[in-house]
């Protein structure tokens, strides 16, 4: 009886899930275009330009969502890891190798915008400011961990180990996050840092928030996808990809 | 209970000792990356004294990464790693025992030759004491947060440079509270945060990354 | 500990993506041995790696009395020994330093004489000095028998034993594996040399 469970869940839940976000995918999509356009445009022209930096300082509605959904992604990517590799839940390895690439983007943008950010500000491109800085090893962790994932050939074995790392990595992202903050107050007194908006206006952090949405709405859309390749390539000999791979719907 | 892990450090140990060179080329790294910055930055002895906690502290943390490779890929060449499996001992204190035996063959003669280096960059002898204080808190924990990321490339081409990637940003916090040990020294500030924060990052890394080291070891031998 | 049986339920191993094999299930008693036998590449030392615990199963579980074999009492290794195709000697070491080693990895008390003795009756007397690495393929397969040997177990698992051993040390193996026999120990063993042994005796052909 536990047996049968057992194998209805092994080989059905992988269809349920590509089917599903099949269906969804198109609308976050969808989201993810409107809530970007509305975003824009109230950042851009709506919204009044600040009595201090004028109107580089837009560049937040950009740079802030950015390195939220980079440092929440990899949480989000170390907790799916680890309930793959305590519990062997195979759709949790795929969702945590399909969520690395879309952190490792948005960490390098929040890097970018924060560098093209920086040069109006400061005169300079890049500051070792604690956040840019934290932001850039999160960035190598990132990279470690798709980096494993790819060097190893056995798709179980790539799983668990680089499970291991993200797990690791998590534990030791306040642990990094602490010391850089504290190296540099101790190196440069007060501290500059990017993110530390002026007081913001209702419309500012409207806007903002629509703009954070946006990228989760992204994150949610490229995520989905990705790992529905990801299934498809495990799963190739399983009855129920050669069923919808002949059916022509993909 | 002690006994398969005196053995093992014994063994371990022995084999070092039986190839001296393999830790003597850690320290000779040592020395050559650190002799290096002069020819790069210049001779002004007070520029290379403000640097030197750094220049110091990389190249250590480098020769360190530098040695890991080898942690544990002898033994899993000719499968002594797969029978410390099947002993009756639990792996992640068979690990933290190979780490160790490490440690004293490479980390400790890094600590032991560091004031040589640190004279040459002109370091005044208050600072070079606590170099060597930093230091001997501070290898222990880049052999331990290292070890993780061996047992992770065993086997894989090219692990040597997959360890650098997936380490040194691990490498950040002892890595900026042993160089500031030194350099609070250097500006007549107290060093003792930096010691205490190192101190517990140590022992925080040798409860937790034995277990993660011995269940990467699993993975890439199962 | 001695009268507990060594059972395969329904087991199934991968490599790659392809099923190596599937729905296994044996029931091993004290006493018994289990020859494993197939082509290459059918799993077998896969098989062996699997009832070791050094691998985990696709499916299925592979129990030490009422226990998991990954959680026996005392860990895994208090019950089995395993031979891989791998020696696992250390090159710079000598063949009695080796086992000695491994034998005080496992708990025991280092005992000279017995390991020597082994030594001999393998045909290695006046090699126990010298560093493994000048050892010929055959005599370090021979040192690593010694040492399997050696430690008291109650179930030994070997991956191709006879490889590279001439005709006297299989004779050799064969009455230690017979002597391990009759004291009511348990074997599981590949080869490809057919080598009579008198014992109650299972085979398992796979693929």
């Amino acid at each position: 009886m536990s047996e049968r469970g057992i194998q209805w869940f092994r080989f059905t839940a992988p269809a349920n899930f590509y089917d599903l976000a099949g269906r969804l995918i198109p609308w976050f999509a969808a989201l993810t275009i409107a809530l970007f356009a509305a975003g824009l445009y109230l950042g851009l022209v709506v919204a009044p330009p600040d009595y201090q930096q004028g109107d580089s300082y837009r560049i937040i509605y950009i740079h802030v969502p950015t390195a939220w959904m980079g440092m929440f992604l990899y949480v989000l990517m170390a907790i799916y890891a680890a309930i793959g590799l305590i519990w062997r839940i195979k759709m949790a390895e795929v969702m945590a190798k399909a969520i690395a690439p879309t952190g490792a983007l948005f960490t390098f943008l929040a890097l970018w915008t924060g560098a093209l950010w920086g040069r109006p500000t400061w005169g300079v491109y890049w500051v070792w400011d604690a956040r840019l800085t934290s932001m850039l090893l999160l960035l190598f962790l990132y990279l470690g961990y798709m980096a494993l994932h790819a060097a190893i050939d056995d798709r179980q074995r790539a799983s668990n180990a680089s499970a291991v790392l993200a797990m690791v990595g998590v534990v030791n992202v306040p642990i990094i996050y602490f010391s850089v903050h504290w190296w540099n107050t101790l190196h440069q007194g007060a501290s500059i840092t990017v993110t530390d908006a002026p007081t913001m206006a209702m419309i500012m952090f409207v806007t903002l928030m629509i703009m954070v949405l946006a990228a989760w709405m992204y994150s949610i859309a490229v995520v989905l996808a990705r790992a529905r390749v990801e299934l498809l390539e495990r799963e190739r000999n399983a009855r129920w990809v050669q069923e919808r791979l002949e059916g022509g719907k993909t | 209970m002690f006994r398969p892990l005196l053995a093992l450090l014994r063994r371990d140990l022995t084999l070092a000792l039986r190839r001296p060179q393999d830790a003597l080329t850690v320290v000779g790294f040592f020395v050559v990356v650190v002799a290096l910055f002069p020819l790069g930055i210049g001779p002004d002895p007070e520029f290379l004294r403000s640097l030197a906690p750094g220049v110091l502290w990389v190249a250590a943390l480098l020769a360190v990464m530098l040695s890991l490779e080898r942690l544990f890929s002898d033994d899993y060449r000719d499968g002594t790693l797969e029978q410390m499996l099947l002993v009756p001992e639990p792996l992640g204190l068979l690990v933290l025992t190979k780490i160790f035996a490490h440690w004293l063959i490479t980390g400790l003669p890094l600590v032991l030759i560091s004031p040589l280096l640190a004279v040459q960059l002109n370091l005044r002898p208050d600072e070079i004491v606590m170099l060597m204080l930093a230091l001997l808190l501070g290898t222990p924990i880049l052999s331990l947060i290292g070890a993780i990321g061996a047992a992770l490339t065993l086997g894989l081409r090219g692990g040597g440079v997959l360890i650098a990637l997936l380490i040194l940003p691990l490498y950040a916090p002892p890595l900026i509270l042993g160089a500031g040990a030194v350099d609070a020294v250097m500006h007549g500030a107290s060093a003792q945060a930096h010691l205490s924060l190192l101190g517990a990052m140590m022992v925080f890394a040798l409860f937790a990354t034995p277990w993660a080291t011995a269940a990467a070891v699993r993975i890439m031998l199962d | 500990m001695a009268d507990r049986e060594f059972r395969a339920v329904d087991l199934a191993a991968e490599r790659g993506e392809r099923r190596l094999f599937q729905h296994l299930d044996f029931t091993l008693s004290p006493g018994q041995l289990l020859q494993v036998s197939g082509r290459n590449g059918c799993g077998k030392t896969s098989l062996l790696r699997i009832l070791s615990g050094l691998s985990r199963p696709a499916a299925g579980q592979v129990y030490w009395g009422d226990e998991p074999i990954q959680s026996v009492d005392g860990g895994t290794g208090s019950c089995l020994g395993y031979l891989g195709h791998q020696n696992a000697l250390k090159e710079d070491l000598t063949a009695e330093e080796n086992i000695l080693i491994a034998g005080g990895l496992g708990g025991a008390r280092p005992n000279r004489e017995a390991v020597l003795s082994m030594l001999a009756s393998l045909g290695l007397a006046g090699y126990e000095d010298l560093p493994v690495r000048y050892l010929s393929q055959g005599q370090k397969r021979r040192v690593a028998l010694a040492r399997l040997l050696l430690q008291p177990r109650a179930l030994l698992i070997l991956d191709e034993p006879y490889a590279a051993l001439d005709v006297q040390v299989i004779e050799v193996l064969r009455s230690a594996i017979e002597a391990h026999l009759a004291r009511k120990s348990m074997i599981v063993i590949t080869t490809h040399q057919t080598v009579d042994i008198d014992g109650d005796c299972r085979n398992l052909h796979l693929g």
